[in-house]
């Protein structure tokens, strides 16, 4: 039995049994790694698994249960631990499938699939990881060792069906080569890594052009000391600046908004950010790591303009969030195979600005541009941002001395409302990404 | 308890013989060493939000994780279905990394010396839903009785239930029941219309139901509600390097990002950690030992049996402040010529196995706790802290202190805002001069990741004073 078939039984079976409504969700995958340290195969991993859930309503109760097993025994064990489940849950007013208006399925070709991935032997992808570190280590005579390079890839396909007709599945692929060189000057080692993913393979950049990246980054920490501490302008590259959209995605997330658990609960239509931020979610965008058809509720992906000219515009949404706001879902619903839905991004993203990230360090007398940060020390609750960094301290609008070991402070309200520079650097590497980006003041923590 | 009695061979009728057919299968091509990790996991979560039971979720899932070593290669293959014709094909997969005729003659299985460090007879995972669903109720309740600020309250209880198999080709044969409890409570408290604060606290173990009943969700709830409106008074942080005080108990999440991870034996073996040949060096303040201690009773890093089939073990990584040893794993104490430390662990059947910590923590020492905050001047006193992370390479790591308070003259005074701290592994502990005599372990919920697999750990400390570490505030 194919698996949309197994979904839609299940659904039917659970609504046979008396549920109000039933949804199933079932997942399979093929994954591959190999990796490769100091020119040596290191590890080979190959193998597929599968896993189903469902989540029944009888009423106002909810009961969710997963099983690897899709067996028909399997399949009913499942529903039975299901409507085991319902009976100790409360009811909530607000539980629900989404409104039957709101389901759908994004038309035409996403580009999310790429069979081109499967077209490598395993020894063809054996010496796309080689290449990569080789690129690393012939870089410079400092890096002398490496935490290894790998080239993995993912194929899968998602599917899912609801109690109110809908049925659907999509198929996807990814596949990434990454590489982590270490360089040693004395007594002192530092590290730091590069990826390209993408959801084909000819998407990919190629194997030297990444171990070449990783290698002048590393390079480039050496001898890094610490500074005093002090405020001053920062600059985030990419890499770093896409953590601060993180942030700002888990202080939009509905369940932190109806709980109170943000510092943008309620600030629709206030101005929370400098006038030049606009931050969009967009699932629809072809080929990128953030797309799909629909969410995991069924609903169309879309765009969401979250931030417009530094106004919170919206949130991010998913059927229940919105009811217990009162407003629409934005189709970013998300789960495993079970439970109620969570909720997560698309592409989400800032826009771009039109300055070089040259130009931006270049305006910068004495300041710090942070290559890498280290720890959890953001609370969205109350905006406090604290976390450990690396990178290069800038003087008169160069890059003059590697830094790390310093910590990075302000509150997340005060770095979205200075926000002084926006670099024209945007790249679709992940599905969350930012260009270069400058902040007017931190506190730098060191000696 | 014998094998055949033993949960898959009474469930899945496996025998002896068949595991020997698949390890000798991993083994056709080659290679030095084969095993076989079956996992069969139940688990069951129940949380409260807005005093309503919105979600419950339970579940099993059912794989073998097949894994062949030549030389430094490491093949890996894992199937979800234990049909045998499932687990060949993994196995052929997995014995694709070796080349060449089969040269290790897998030997008769022989079941290891069996112990048990949990000795649960009902798991709470097979316990009645109704009574564990009574726990994040009653922690809701409590939570917003203790004060009229607190606004929101969320409550987890989650449990599981863990057989395992391993066998390997040097003929160890070895199985273990891994049961496994938590709950935690987080809560929200707002004066007036000021700015919300958080708290949080939870415990758990490797422990029955009943374990609830001491370890109570009024607990739990009191104490996260208490942080919570400690926070509403906190002042900013301050900034740059002064003396820390930790208090006792979590902040031992210091010694997991510090030193724990650093001298895990991957790391070491491929000389990519800042503690890399650094045995027998004096890497910390004579005052200090830490352990990693995978044989406490009932505690969540606890485990009788490794994943890889070895017993785990108390390890000490520093002893007075001279660096001991590595936490091994089958790969690297092969490689290394090292003894296994019973430290070789995984998340499931679909990961390989990995050098992890058990329960890391700092003896006591001989210091009145009182007496270490009368003796700073100027300085940051932590109790609580969120995680941490470390750079294993350059040693630097971080950890986020969601409870501190400054010390002025001695004395404890203000509460103060969520600051992460920073230091470098082989360096921080240096600065260590005083320790406390009141070693306490965490209670029971700490997750660690490491290259994309979660295990639980425990941890713990002492009140330590460290004369210099540097604080990320802003003030």
């Amino acid at each position: 039995m194919n698996l949309l078939d197994i979904a839609t039984e299940a659904v039917e079976k659970a609504v046979r049994r008396g549920a109000t409504g039933a949804e199933c969700t079932l997942a399979e995958g093929d994954e591959f790694e190999a990796s490769v340290r100091m020119s040596e195969v290191e590890t080979l991993k190959e193998a597929g698994s599968r896993s189903a859930g469902i989540r029944i309503l009888i009423g106002q109760r909810v009961g969710s249960s997963y099983t690897s097993d899709l067996s028909p025994d399997g399949i009913a064990q499942m529903l039975d631990a299901a409507f085991q489940i319902a009976e100790i849950t409360t009811e909530d007013p607000f539980a629900g499938l989404p409104d039957p208006g709101d389901l759908g399925k994004l038309d035409g070709d996403l580009q999310l699939y790429s069979t081109d991935i499967d077209e490598l032997s395993t020894s063809q992808k054996i010496e796309l990881a080689r290449r990569t570190e080789a690129a690393a280590l012939n870089y410079d005579p400092r890096i002398t060792n490496s935490k290894g390079a790998s080239f993995d890839t993912y194929t899968g396909r998602r599917v899912f069906a609801n109690s109110l007709g809908f049925a659907g599945e999509y198929r996807s692929s990814y596949c990434s080569l990454s590489v982590m060189p270490v360089a040693k000057e004395g007594a002192l080692m530092e590290r730091d890594y590069w990826h390209s993913s993408s959801r084909r393979l000819s998407g990919l950049d190629q194997p030297e052009e990444v171990g070449r990246i990783a290698a002048e980054r590393v390079i480039r920490r050496l001898g890094a000391q610490k500074v005093p501490t002090q405020k001053v302008p920062v600059i985030f590259e990419p890499r770093t600046a896409r953590s601060l959209l993180g942030h700002v995605f888990e202080a939009v997330h509905g369940s932190a908004i109806y709980r109170g658990a943000s510092f943008l609960a309620g600030k629709l239509g206030e101005k929370i950010a400098a006038a030049s931020v606009n931050v969009i979610d967009d699932g629809t965008l072809p080929g990128l790591m953030g797309t799909s058809p629909f969410d995991d509720e069924g609903v169309p992906s879309r765009r969401t303009v979250v931030i417009e000219n530094g106004v919170l515009k919206s949130y991010m949404l998913n059927s229940y969030t919105a009811r217990k706001l009162g407003l629409r879902t934005t189709g970013n619903a998300s789960r495993g195979v079970t439970g109620n839905a969570g909720i997560s991004t698309g592409n989400f993203y800032l826009e771009k600005g039109t300055q070089s990230q040259d130009e931006l360090i270049r305006g910068v007398k004495n300041g710090f541009f942070v290559t890498e940060l280290i720890g959890q020390g953001v609370n969205t609750v109350t905006g406090d941002y604290s976390r450990g960094a690396a990178g290069v301290w800038i003087r008169d609008g160069e890059l003059a001395f590697p830094v790390s070991e310093v910590t990075i402070a302000s509150t997340l309200q005060e770095m979205l409302a200075g926000i002084a520079g926006i670099g024209s650097d945007l790249c679709f590497r992940n599905s969350m990404e930012s260009p270069t980006l400058m902040i007017g003041e931190m506190t730098v923590g060191g000696r | 308890m014998n094998f055949s009695e033993s949960f898959f061979a009474a469930r899945f009728g496996i025998e002896t013989r068949d595991l020997q057919h698949y390890l000798s299968e991993a083994l056709s091509q080659g290679g030095d060493y084969a095993d076989l990790y079956f996992e069969y996991l139940a688990t069951s979560s129940i949380s409260i939000d807005e005093g309503i039971v919105k979600s419950a979720t339970q579940g099993v899932s059912l794989g073998v994780g097949i894994r062949v070593i030549s030389g430094e290669r490491t093949g890996y293959a894992y199937s979800d279905d234990l049909d045998p014709d499932k687990i060949r094909k993994a196995a052929r997969v997995a014995a694709c990394i070796a080349s060449g005729p089969a040269k290790v003659e897998s030997t008769g299985l022989h079941e290891g010396v069996r112990r048990n460090l949990y000795p649960v007879l009902t798991a709470p995972t097979e316990t009645g839903l109704h009574e564990r669903v009574e726990l994040v109720k009653r922690a809701d309740r409590a939570a917003r009785a203790y004060d009229s600020r607190i606004f929101q309250v969320n409550a987890m209880y989650a449990d599981s239930l863990r057989h395992v198999l391993v066998a390997t080709s040097e003929g160890v044969l070895n199985y273990d029941r891994q049961p496994l409890a938590r709950m935690n409570v987080s809560v929200l408290a707002r004066q007036r219309d000021g700015r919300p604060q958080s708290g949080y606290d939870g415990g758990g173990g490797r422990v029955e139901l009943t374990y609830f009943d001491t370890h109570t969700p009024e607990q739990f709830a009191r104490e996260a509600a208490r942080q919570a409106i400690v926070q509403l008074d906190a002042v900013e942080a301050p900034a740059g390097e002064m003396t820390v005080v930790l208090g006792p108990g979590w902040p031992g999440v210091m010694l997991h990002e510090a030193v724990g991870h650093g001298l895990e034996a991957d790391f070491n073996r491929k000389k990519t950690s800042a503690f890399s040949d650094r045995i027998g060096e004096l890497v910390a303040s004579p005052l200090c030992t830490v352990v990693d201690d995978g044989t406490i009773d009932s505690r969540r890093g606890s485990l009788n049996v490794d994943d890889e089939g070895n017993p785990t073990q108390r390890n000490v990584l520093i002893e007075n402040g001279v660096l001991r040893g590595y936490l091994q794993d089958q790969l690297s104490s092969r490689i290394m010529g090292a003894s296994p430390t019973g430290s070789g662990r995984r998340e499931s059947y679909e990961h390989i196995p990995m050098p992890r910590m058990t329960n890391t923590f700092m003896l006591a020492g001989e210091s009145d706790p009182e007496d270490i905050i009368r003796s700073v001047p100027k300085g940051l006193y932590c109790v609580n802290f969120g995680g941490g992370q470390v750079d294993i390479t350059s040693g630097n790591f971080v950890f986020s202190a969601s409870e501190s308070y400054l010390i002025e003259d001695g004395k404890i005074t203000r509460p103060v805002r969520n600051a992460t701290l920073i230091g470098n592994g082989p360096e921080a502990l240096r600065h260590v001069s005083m320790v406390g005599h009141d070693l306490k372990l965490d209670q029971g919920v700490g997750m660690c990741g490491k290259e994309g697999q979660s295990v639980p750990v425990g941890v713990g400390i002492p009140t330590v004073r460290i004369d210099k570490m540097t604080v990320g505030g802003t003030a």
